[in-house]
């Protein structure tokens, strides 16, 4: 009968089976196998299985083994509290006092080991200190220049183009002024170390003696969470250790926090700005994907909506 | 098909493409000062803009 009323129709749907139960499946009354019956669904959810298994393996090693680790939990090093951080959550921003204060405790504290070879000096401006300050702030350093007309090299005062100065000329001079340990660049060290703030912030305040048994090399300090425990930076952080021009008390933990802060702000400058771009992109692909949904719904209506009917003709007589 | 809205707006393309610019100018400087006050008042205090007097009045 359909073939009689629609016979181009009737032979492109025998040619191509699948297709034209397709393109009639909203206007067929069968009953359909439902999609979670489906062989896709099977295959679907067994591919996503065996990923996350196997992803859960590959992280936390296959739970219903024994397993065993040459690490002792001392050696992995104490995991460190999660902190209130002022820019910790999605809309935060750095507290941008705390990295003033920050740099400070970088410059008069850290900064006698430690290089921070990615920050220049221009990069402070709008952000901890204004144009002036740290133009003065630059030109109290010397920097190596030229070569002039005479093709000598010449010291000149630093200006904000100038990357922070470097506390040793090489690794190897670090190295000998250290004991042998090198103090690793700090532009970076957030992103560096596993916990990031929370860590650094653990590890600056958590020096303390050694437990009953713990040995810890010559040389060495004991710091529980440092990997291993010994670690040849000694505790630098004491109460009062630098005068903050804000009045704000410098307690060990208040100096930890602002130069973890700081230190926070070197290895993401972009941190603020990508924040509230964050928030508008959200803001703007959400409400796109919003009415891309209703658009959707609109146009499909009357084709979802509709019922064919077919009204065989009457048979002659 | 005379709505005041196809008339003005829809009827000559003349009007319509300058419309459709003039919209997206306005919507993103509109949607970024929105966003941006919030943004500030949410995060009052810690910018750099909102000590930044602190530190200007000291120099001179």
């Amino acid at each position: 009968m359909l073939s009689q009323a629609f016979p181009r129709l009737a032979s492109r749907a025998s040619a191509l089976p699948r297709l034209s139960q397709v393109r009639f499946s909203s206007s067929s009354t069968q009953a359909q196998t439902p999609f979670l019956a489906s062989r896709t669904a099977v295959f679907a959810s067994t591919a996503a299985t065996v990923g996350l298994t196997a992803w859960y393996a590959h992280l936390y090693g296959i739970s219903f083994l024994p397993e065993a680790s040459a690490n002792t939990a001392a050696e992995d090093g104490l995991h460190p509290a999660a902190y209130p951080w002022p820019h910790k959550g999605i809309f935060e921003t750095f507290d941008h006092a705390s990295i003033r204060r920050g740099y400070q405790v970088y410059r008069e504290v850290c900064s006698a080991c430690h290089s921070l070879d990615r920050i220049a000096w221009r990069n402070l401006v709008g952000v901890s200190h204004n144009v002036d300050e740290v133009k003065a702030m630059a030109e109290e350093i010397e920097y190596t220049d030229g070569p002039n007309d005479e093709g000598e090299m010449f010291q000149r005062p630093g200006k904000l183009a100038d990357y922070m100065p470097a506390p040793y000329p090489n690794e190897e001079a670090a190295r000998a002024g250290n004991g042998g340990g090198l103090p690793p660049d700090l532009s970076l060290i957030v992103k560096a170390r596993h916990g990031g703030a929370d860590y650094i912030y653990s590890l600056l305040t958590g020096y303390v003696d050694p437990p009953p048994g713990v040995h810890v090399a010559e040389g060495m300090n004991y710091n529980p969470y440092f990997p291993g425990g010994g670690i040849a930076m000694a505790r630098v952080l004491f109460d009062g250790l630098v005068e903050y021009d804000d009045k704000t008390p410098a307690t060990s933990s208040q100096m930890a926090k602002d130069v973890v802060t700081f230190l926070n702000w070197a290895a993401e400058p972009e941190h603020d700005q990508r924040k509230k771009l964050g928030l508008q992109a959200a803001i703007i692909l959400s409400s796109l994907f919003a009415i891309s949904i209703y658009v959707k719904r609109f146009k499909w209506a009357p084709i979802k909506n509709r019922k064919i009917f077919y009204n065989p003709p009457k048979e002659a007589h | 098909m005379a709505s005041p809205i196809y008339s003005t707006i829809f009827k000559r393309n003349s009007v319509f493409v300058p419309t459709v610019f003039l919209a997206a100018f306005s919507f993103s400087i509109g949607f970024d000062m929105v966003t941006s006050a919030w943004w500030d008042s949410h995060n009052r205090g810690k910018q750099w803009k909102d000590i930044r007097s602190k530190y200007i009045e000291q120099e001179e």
